[in-house]
Formats: structure tokens, C-alpha cells, sequence
């Protein structure tokens, strides 16, 4: 039993140490560290920004969890994060909260990201889809109604139709819902859903008569085993006709409406800190850059201006009016007007 | 056919069966193990256990979670360790029939099977936030703990149970005291089950993700733990963070990040099972 006692000694230790640590709290609190949480679609930028930030700044400590942009905004309400990584604006709810409990904050667009509808390679009837059918086909109304390709154009084949796509805590799903079927959070619960993007491509590359939706970057990167259906959205003022998502379309504005703006909250009393500012302004400045290098897509250059404006003047509050997802925004014309005084 | 012919058959039937489903449960290890070997030992070098995680798959490495996943598992160790241990003893040699035991027992019982994620939010609440411990090891620890304690407990009375009362009496009947008998016959005589019990509980602790995402472990940490008070991640996590990326290398990186974490468990468990043969060597009475 020499091992018990031995190992009850180093609890104690370990107690004792522990303790000790605690009344250096203070102390640790200044050590220089930037505190990330939130979506994990926005997740793979601020580690591209943190990796490169390393080399930089090594004694600041950027630290990245990844909770979902609710769970992040949860932390970030209590004051316990600097910075919170959101794949949608933020809600009513949340903003209101954050008023209660003292916590203004700096909303920042850093980046694009684009919903991709998917079939497989060997679908040869799809040639592109409109928001009017996509609409048919993911309507709430549609579930248990809408189960056979010819149901959406008489000319497609009389074949099952077999949908796929995000889980419905997704960022994702709730940017889709609010597109196509006008309403976040509104569609039928009648498809194969996975919180895995990796898993709905693997369902569609095997599966020839499945229609799932995605984020770009994964369709993007799994082109030889999915096909890419382009969208028309019926405003030819966007771009005529059926658009092809990729990183250009999504940034001139044609593909629409399934692009999205991605962003970083800032608390306003943590963007004082020489780190978080140094690190913020590493991040809006690396954004064009780094953003194509995780799979999406930069913002104009103008636009990082306006977001480094922005953050300069430390202006507080949503631009999208703390509504949560909207569909179509421009945001450089959003930062413009902002802007104004 | 005669009862006894069917009999005979039956027997021979069961065994079979047996045996079958003792392989399904084989088969499933070793296509899961084949597969995993097939996409991720190309990857596995010693720069990939000693580097940051990075946007690049081929440069990217699990040093920071190796490192929390080690102070995890032996932060978890020391507090699950003796107080499960301690409960076991009370429970199985000092403790009365009486409903104080009774309840004490079912609940023990119950815990066992509470989902994790349960236990991350009373770390949460508890540690994290009530102690400000904030996103610690040590908060994450603690949290393991108790997660693993209920098995710890229920594994190491068995294993007091199973020590003869022969041995008990024979002690007192030496003029020992009920301490100096737990102490030197029945926990010596008790060591190597309890030890398996351990390492069982402990193999669970270490591959746990979800109640250490809720207690705050992060996905990102561009340092190395030092001390008990600094933020961490594990192994789990970075896996569940590099299955769901796009990009296919990163698919190859959790792969060699869960041939890592098995040779860990393995290596962790070979330790137990010597550390057991040692024990059971010495014990004679």
C-alpha cells in the first residue's frame, strides 16, 4: 500500500499548489490573454488568425473554445469571453441580456461564408434550382407531401427524393430556413440530418437521387464526389439567371441568397486591453489573406476598412438591429451607413 | 430424440452462441482499429506529436491536448483515486445495515448512470463558476472525478467483498484493530481488483469530450499547461474538432490523434495489469 500513501501525497500537494495558485489569481488575470468562444463555422478563422498571431506575439495567449455561436454568446454575456465567434448577427434576446448585465460590444463582419445545394455526380436531370423550388421542396407544409423529384419539375424523373442537411441547432439551418423558406427555424423534419457537414456529403456522393445543403467550404473541398447546383434567385438585378456558388459570386453579391456574413463579437471593455486590440486588429488586417486558406471568402477590401473603422471608433451595437439572421445583406453598404454620424 | 440428446444439443448451441457474440464485439475492435490504422499511421511522425494546432492539416500536431489529456487523466486519478477508495472502505467494512447505508448505496448506484454531460454542467456550476476555479484543469478534473467516482466505489467494494472474512477474523483473533486489518490484510489482499476498477474508470475519463466542452476545455490552446490553474484541451476534443472540418487532412489528423489516444489507454492499462501481477504475487497467506 505504499503506492496510496504515496499517491495521497501528491494529492496533498496538488491541493496545497492549487491553493497557492488561487491567491495568484490577480496576478494571472494580467497575464496577456485573449478569450474566444462560439461558433464553430467561424471556429477555423480565428484559429488561422491565432496560429499566425503566434508568431507575432508569443507572449499573448489567444484561447479558442468552441461552444456554438449561442453557447459562445452565453459566456460572452457573463463577461467570462473577450471575443465571440458568430456564424449569425446576434438576437434580440442576447442583446437585451447583455444590456443587463453591463456588456457593450463592438460587432465585426470578418468574412463570407455561402450555403452550396448539393446532389450527386451521377444526378443528370438537375441542371440548376430556383429559390421558388428549393422553397417547394424544404417548406414546412412540403413534409410527407413533396417525396419524388417530378414533384418539383414534371420533367425529372418519378424517383424518391431523399434530402439531407444540417441539424437544426446549426447556424447553418437557421441561415437556410430564413432564406428559402422566409421564416429562421421553419422546415420540414422529414430529411436525414447530421450536425457533421462531412457525414451529409457522404450521404449525397452515395446516394443519386439525395439533395442536401452544406457549407462552401466543404462542398468546395469534396468537388469530385458531389455536384455544385447553381441557384437563381429571380432578382436579375443580383446576376441573371442560375449562379454557381464560389468565392467570387459570393463576394460580388450574385449568389444569393444562400451568402452569409460571418463575425466576431468584441466586448468593449476587453477591446481597451492592448492585447485584444493588437490581436483584433491582427485579425480584420489577415482576414483577406487567411479567410481563402480555411475555405471561404474575404470580405471587399473597402469593407475592412469600414470594420476597421469600426472597431477603431469603438462603435457599440448591432447593424442588423439585433434581428439574427437576415437574407441578402450587403455589408459594406450595412458598415457605410452605420458610419455616418 | 431424446431429452438428453436435446440437451446435448442446447448446451452446444449456447456455447456457440456465445462465442459469436463475444466475436461481434472482437470484430467491431478490430475492423474499427484496421480502419483507423489504414488512415492515420502515415501521419503519425514526431512532429505531429509535439506541434500547435494549425489551418494547415500537414502541419498541424496534438501537442497541447497529449499534454491535457496526461494532466487530466492524473489530476482525475488523484482526486477519484482516494475518495472513491475511502467510500468503498466505509461502505463495505465500517458501515452499519441502516438507511442511511441504504440510501448512500442506491444512490451511488444511480450515479453510475447519469449522462456526462449532466456532470459538465454541475462542474460548471460547482467549480468553474461557484469556486472559481474558471476553466481549469483542475475544475475539469474534479469534474472527471466525479463522473468516474461512482464506478470507482461500486468496483473497489466488490473487491473488498471478495477478500475471504476468514482473513478478517483471523486478524482480530491476533488482537488487530478493524484499521490495522483494512490496512495491512484486507486492502493489500484487495489491491489488484481495485485496480482494475481504476483503470477501467480512468480509461472512460480519458476519452471523455463532452462534459470537459461544458466545463469550459478548450479547442485552441497555443501553450502548454503548466500548473493545475491553467486553461487546457484534450485529445477528444481535438478529434471531434478535426472529424468535422472540411478539409480530408484533417480527417487523417484525427485519425492519427485516435491511434495516439488508443496507445495511451493501452500503455495506461499495461501499467495497471503489471502493477496488478505485482500485487497478486505478493499477497499469501
Amino acid at each position: 500500500m505504499r503506492y496510496g500513501l504515496f499517491l495521497f501525497g501528491i494529492f496533498l500537494v496538488g491541493l496545497l499548489s492549487s491553493c497557492g495558485k488561487q491567491s495568484q489569481q490577480s496576478a494571472e488575470s494580467q497575464r496577456a490573454v485573449v478569450r474566444i468562444d462560439g461558433s464553430s463555422t467561424v471556429y477555423p478563422l480565428s484559429e488561422a488568425v491565432a496560429e499566425e498571431f503566434r508568431q507575432v506575439a508569443p507572449d499573448i495567449h489567444v484561447l479558442i473554445g468552441v461552444s456554438g455561436t449561442g453557447g459562445g454568446f452565453k459566456k460572452f454575456i457573463r463577461g467570462e469571453t473577450d471575443i465571440n465567434d458568430a456564424s449569425r448577427p446576434i438576437r434580440a434576446i442576447e442583446d437585451s441580456l447583455c444590456r443587463t448585465n453591463g456588456i457593450a460590444y463592438i460587432e465585426l463582419p470578418i468574412a463570407y461564408d455561402a450555403m452550396c445545394v448539393l446532389v450527386n455526380p451521377q444526378n443528370d436531370w438537375v441542371d440548376y434550382l430556383t429559390v421558388e423550388e428549393l422553397r417547394t421542396i424544404w417548406a414546412p407544409e412540403a413534409q410527407g407531401k413533396i417525396l419524388y423529384w417530378d414533384q418539383i419539375r414534371p420533367e425529372w424523373p418519378h424517383e424518391e427524393l431523399h434530402l439531407y442537411g444540417p441539424g437544426v441547432e446549426s447556424g447553418t439551418y437557421d441561415y437556410f430556413t430564413k432564406a428559402i423558406v422566409g421564416k429562421e427555424h421553419a422546415s420540414r423534419g422529414d430529411y436525414t440530418s447530421s450536425e457533421d457537414d462531412n457525414v451529409i456529403i457522404q450521404g449525397v456522393a452515395s446516394d443519386r437521387y439525395a439533395l442536401a445543403f452544406v457549407g462552401l467550404a466543404y462542398a468546395l473541398n469534396n468537388k469530385d464526389r458531389v455536384k455544385i447546383v447553381p441557384i437563381d434567385d429571380g432578382n436579375d438585378q443580383n446576376g441573371a439567371g442560375p449562379i454557381l456558388p464560389s468565392p467570387e459570386t459570393v463576394r460580388n453579391g450574385t449568389y444569393q441568397p444562400l451568402s452569409r456574413p460571418l463575425f466576431i463579437y468584441v466586448n468593449r471593455q476587453s477591446a481597451d486591453r492592448p492585447a485584444v486590440e493588437q490581436f483584433v486588429h491582427f485579425y480584420i488586417e489577415h482576414m483577406p489573406a487567411l479567410a481563402p486558406d480555411v475555405g471561404y471568402v474575404p470580405l471587399s477590401e473597402k469593407a475592412y476598412q469600414l470594420v476597421k473603422q469600426r472597431f477603431q471608433q469603438r462603435i457599440t451595437g448591432s447593424i442588423f438591429g439585433a434581428h439574427g439572421s437576415q437574407v441578402g445583406v450587403q455589408v459594406e453598404a450595412l458598415l457605410e451607413q452605420a458610419g455616418q454620424p | 430424440m431424446s431429452k438428453r440428446w436435446r440437451a446435448y444439443l442446447l448446451d452446444r448451441l449456447v456455447g456457440i452462441l456465445g462465442l459469436a457474440a463475444a466475436f461481434i464485439g472482437l470484430l467491431f475492435l478490430v475492423v474499427l482499429i484496421v480502419s483507423i490504422f489504414k488512415l492515420g499511421i502515415a501521419r503519425l511522425s514526431w512532429d505531429f506529436l509535439t506541434s500547435f494546432p494549425s489551418r494547415f492539416p500537414e502541419k498541424a500536431g496534438i501537442y497541447p491536448a497529449i499534454v491535457g489529456s496526461l494532466w487530466i487523466f492524473v489530476g482525475t486519478a488523484l482526486f477519484a483515486i482516494p475518495l472513491g477508495v475511502s467510500a468503498a472502505i466505509y461502505l463495505e467494512e465500517y458501515a452499519k445495515k441502516s438507511w442511511l447505508a441504504n440510501v448512500l448505496e442506491i444512490n451511488i448506484a444511480n450515479l453510475a448512470g447519469v449522462p456526462s454531460i449532466i456532470y459538465g454542467i454541475l462542474g460548471l456550476e460547482i467549480f468553474v463558476r461557484t469556486l472559481q476555479m474558471g476553466q481549469s484543469i483542475l475544475a475539469g478534473s474534479l469534474t472527471l472525478a466525479l463522473l468516474v467516482l461512482p464506478v470507482v466505489i461500486v468496483v473497489a467494494r466488490e473487491a473488498l467483498r471478495a477478500v475471504p472474512p476468514s482473513i478478517r477474523e483471523a486478524a482480530y483473533a491476533l488482537g488487530a484493530t478493524k484499521w490495522q486489518t483494512i490496512w495491512k490484510q484486507v486492502l493489500p489482499a484487495a489491491f489488484g481488483n481495485i485496480l482494475t476498477g481504476i483503470i477501467l474508470a480512468l480509461a472512460r475519463a480519458i476519452g471523455e469530450a463532452a462534459p470537459l466542452i461544458v466545463v469550459g476545455a478548450l479547442t485552441y490552446v497555443p501553450f502548454i499547461p503548466r500548473s493545475p490553474m491553467d486553461e487546457f484541451t484534450v485529445l477528444p476534443i481535438q478529434i471531434f474538432n478535426w472529424v468535422s472540418r472540411p478539409q480530408h487532412g484533417f480527417v487523417i489528423n484525427a485519425a492519427a490523434a485516435i491511434i495516439v489516444l488508443l496507445v495511451l489507454v493501452l500503455g495506461l492499462n499495461g501499467i495497471a495489469i503489471f502493477l496488478r501481477y505485482r500485487s497478486q504475487r505478493k499477497v499469501r497467506w
